[in-house]
């Protein structure tokens, strides 16, 4: 099962990956930029983000929220996101529709900037307001995505701050930011485009060199600042938010090696031994066995620059006391260090990791966003296809031996969301 | 460095949605094979006709307890050990009940198929339900109820089925039950629900992926062949309104930084037959980002992160309801321009670009919908729980891009109904209690979260 992969470079610098798969009459068209939250500067938080929704906001031969209209009106889904490192654009179209795809994105790469105006940044930043309303501030332990990155990089590491921002930061916000943000990282050079599913060839390349070759290259992204830390936190750290909750909810974090270094691989099968599928040690433990918790999931952040975090995320059962629940999570993770991990618990973990891989090569939009991110992350999209054997490399005497080594009580990150009684509850 | 013309389209590819192999298995069991052979995998789904709408009111939460407990032992194996059995294949099943049916599935890859079928029947058949796993599963839905009082957006949304069907309809409870009746539930109230409901006789069973008809014919035929139960149907309640009149109610979140609002009323059963032309009356009102409400609330005044609207499909009437969440402030005045929105799509008709931008969307996304095993078996489900026709699939596409702007107006005015509007806001209710009585919602009533209507006696 490997993904079809060809990759070429345009004299500009954009890199063009082809993944042809003639199953359906479907094509997907996705941008990377090689820009997210960690290149904004101080008092700009958020920015990244608030520039995605402007990239929606139309470019010169494109209307406000035409963008939307015509990719809908050919029948195709789109979207975009912004995530630490990296912003993506999307769109699933019926396959003699890709050259509008094409020309969409070309045209907001080439020309967005005569179509930016006070009012529809004014517009965007009050719709991103809300959005942070929705999604962590009127949200039960919706600050846990702001909160885990502040208590595991120190405050001058990209990765630190929020990326959807302070309600002053998006205020601040100006057109002149704008047009600066765009002009330094959307450039085709900083890009990844890439074209999966049902397209002829030859013709894909043509329309790419009409649409993108005459997007002139840009000046060079200033570089981030080092993200190299020590390899681990030396020393426990710990935060306690009193929240409106109703029940206890403890992250666990630890810092292992950076996403795609040959240790990372081991991290990633350890935390779906702990917590992916019911049948994991967490789930097992805490939601059958013990009932104590009503979900219990591991996962690794998957941060491709300077070092990444395995994350350990329990909910409680509503009543169970903070202190239990966190003295029981950690007892799972002490277990995993003096025990080690079974045949049988590899056997599962890599089982469901198959079938996972399988079905995610279904969806063209979800094989050509892997190969936007292999070549982003990686400089080679074709690496995808190692993902499989990678994991199946991994031993149980390494899972055993990275537990020993990295999830030590001196590389652990706690942040514990405790219930607070809510003032209707006091007043009751 | 000027641009290119907008592209015009190619000639459309051709595109069939996969064809349906159906036949039945000696005991009745309906069977229905997709090949979709690209990849080495496989997508099984089985449908029974057993939804929690057909639950006695008083046993609400049943169908949805007996759908989780399915896979927690059969045969000599406990739960544990059901679903460890299945990791090691490399799945995990997925069990529910929704109002008109209970199904269950897994996707796993084709080697390994045969295994994993062999205990899924076991479970489906024959679940051993132990009283203990019973009774944590009953309690995991409790703990949920009670998680749900500080989550809005859920809160918003079950609320809102609380307050608009009448108190006494099974649909005034949530899917999976309130907290007075999933209490009262155990191991022998769930054995009772599968025994009556779970058989040969009510079952669809679904396969989509690499596999051809005989194959699976022989497979569920070995699997699923000789299972005898006298499960029979429930007749489907109808649904019933608590009041035809507009009234607001709010919930109080205090000091919540945004309302989660809600408005709409009943809709009508899914065999309308101006299904189709509601579909896209809908897409046109807040289906689509490119909608009216989407358009006016998010990009004209910025109240919201999104706005959309949907009516509900069930056998029996499911509700219409226009979904956001807005900026406290101004609560009243998005919903004002909701209001608006809904009179204007029943004053006059729509304009052919936007009924052809809702025609030409829904039509072509159909093959984007479908690129999964999964997806296809999903949507073959919701088709033969609504008993479609068999060319349903197949003549969809022609049938949307038919409908016509008139069409479109005469479902506006027949299937929305502004003067039995229910509108409902989880907030910061003392701050917009008189603004939004002022926009004329009819009574306004303040309930706390913890104010469940279909448990207040």
């Amino acid at each position: 099962m490997q993904i079809p992969v060809d990759t070429y470079t345009l004299p500009n610098g954009l890199r063009v990956i082809l993944s042809e798969d003639h199953a359906t009459p479907i094509v997907a068209v996705n941008l990377w930029y090689h820009v997210g939250s960690a290149n904004e500067r101080a008092g700009r938080t958020g920015f990244a983000h608030l520039f995605e929704h402007m990239l929606f906001q139309g470019s010169a031969n494109v209307g406000a929220n035409e963008h939307f209209e015509l990719v809908q009106r050919a029948g195709g889904t789109l979207n975009g996101s912004t995530w630490l490192d990296r912003t993506n654009y999307y769109e699933t179209m019926p396959s003699h529709q890709l050259e509008l795809a094409l020309w969409l994105e070309a045209d907001r790469m080439a020309r967005l900037l005569p179509a930016m105006t006070q009012a529809k940044l004014d517009t965007q930043r009050d719709v991103v307001k809300n959005e942070r309303r929705w999604s962590v501030d009127n949200q039960p332990y919706g600050t846990w995505w702001e909160k885990l990155p502040a208590l595991c990089f120190p405050p001058e590491h990209p990765f630190h701050h929020s990326l959807i921002g302070s309600m002053e930061d998006l205020t601040a916000a100006s057109l002149e930011d704008v047009a600066e943000f765009f002009r330094t990282y959307y450039t085709p050079d900083n890009a990844v485009l890439t074209i999966a599913g049902d397209f002829d060839p030859a013709a894909a390349r043509a329309m790419v060199e009409r649409h993108f070759g005459p997007i002139p290259r840009g000046t060079g992204r200033p570089t981030l600042p080092s993200m190299t830390l020590p390899e681990q936190f030396g020393a426990p750290r710990r935060e306690v938010v009193p929240d409106a909750v109703v029940a206890t909810r403890i992250l666990l974090a630890f810092r292992i090696p950076v996403a795609g270094a040959p240790d990372w691989y081991t991290a990633s099968l350890l935390a779906a031994v702990l917590g992916n599928g019911e049948g994991s040690r967490l789930p097992r433990a805490l939601v059958r066995e013990q009932a104590i918790a009503s979900e219990a999931n591991a996962f690794t952040f998957d941060l491709h620059k300077g070092s990444d975090l395995l994350v350990i995320d329990v909910v409680a059962r509503p009543g169970v006391a903070p202190e239990t629940i966190e003295a029981v999570v950690v007892a799972e993770v002490e277990r995993l260090i003096a025990d080690g991990v079974t045949a049988e618990e590899r056997g599962r973990a890599l089982a469901l990791l198959e079938t996972g891989w399988i079905a995610g090569l279904q969806s063209a939009g979800a094989r050509a966003d892997k190969l936007s991110q292999f070549a982003t992350y990686r400089g080679d999209a074709a690496l995808v296809n190692a993902e499989p054997e990678r994991h199946a490399a991994v031993t149980v005497e390494a899972l055993a031996a990275f537990a020993r080594t990295w999830l030590v009580e001196s590389n652990r990150a706690t942040l514990l969301y405790v219930p607070q009684p809510t003032p209707a509850a006091e007043a009751a | 460095m000027t641009a290119l013309p907008r592209p015009t389209a190619g000639a459309p590819r051709p595109y069939d949605f996969p064809a349906v192999h159906r036949d039945v298995l000696s005991n009745g069991v309906r069977l229905l094979v997709v090949p979709m052979p690209r990849l080495p995998l496989v997508t099984v789904l089985a449908l029974v006709d057993a939804g929690a709408a057909t639950e006695s009111a008083a046993q609400a939460g049943v169908a949805e307890l007996t759908a989780r407990t399915l896979m927690e032992g059969t045969g000599l194996l406990d739960g544990a050990a059901v679903i460890e059995a299945f990791e090691r294949l490399g799945t995990a099943v997925g069990t529910w009940a929704d109002w008109d049916d209970s199904g269950a599935s897994f996707t796993v890859t084709r080697s390994r198929l045969d295994a994993a079928l062999a205990q899924f029947a076991d479970g489906l058949r024959a679940p051993r339900f132990p009283a203990a796993d019973v009774a944590r599963r009953r309690d995991e839905r409790l703990a949920d109820l009670q998680q749900q009082l500080a989550e809005p957006r859920g809160l918003a949304d079950e609320r809102f089925d609380g307050f608009l069907y009448a108190p006494t309809s099974r649909y005034a409870r949530p899917l999976g039950g309130s907290a007075t009746t999933v209490s009262a539930l155990d191991d022998v109230a769930v054995r009772a629900f599968h025994a009556a409901r779970y058989g040969p006789a009510v079952t669809s069973l679904l396969f989509v992926g690499d596999i051809t008809p005989e194959d699976a014919r022989v497979m569920a035929e070995q699997r699923f062949g000789s299972w005898r139960t006298t499960a029979t149907t429930a007749a489907t309640p109808e649904a019933t309104v608590a009041r035809r009149e507009r009234h607001a109610i709010l919930v109080a979140k205090p000091d919540a930084p945004q309302s989660e609002l809600r408005v709409g009323h009943l809709g009508v059963p899914r065999a309308h037959p101006d299904y189709l032309a509601i579909v896209v009356m809908n897409a046109v009102l807040g289906g689509l980002f490119s909608s009216r409400i989407n358009l006016n609330l998010r990009e004209k005044h910025a109240f919201t992160y999104g706005a959309s609207s949907g009516f509900e499909w069930r056998r029996s009437a499911g509700s219409f309801v226009v979904r956001t969440a807005v900026k406290t402030e101004v609560t009243a005045r998005a919903l004002e321009e909701i209001l608006r929105e809904i009179d204007g799509m029943r004053a006059a008709p729509p304009t052919a670009a936007e009924v052809s931008l809702a025609t030409d969307y829904l039509a072509g996304v159909f093959p984007i919908r479908f690129e999964s095993t999964s997806a296809v078996a999903g949507a073959l489900a919701n088709a033969t729980s609504f008993g479609l026709p068999d060319d349903w699939f197949s003549t969809y596409r022609d049938r949307i891009r038919a409908i016509t702007p008139a069409q479109v107006h005469a479902a506006a005015q027949a299937h929305l109904h502004p003067d039995r509007l229910l509108v409902l806001a989880v907030g910061d209710a003392p701050a917009i209690a008189d603004s939004v009585a002022a926009q004329g919602v009819g009574p306004v009533m303040t309930v706390t979260a913890e104010h469940d209507p279909s448990e207040a006696r």
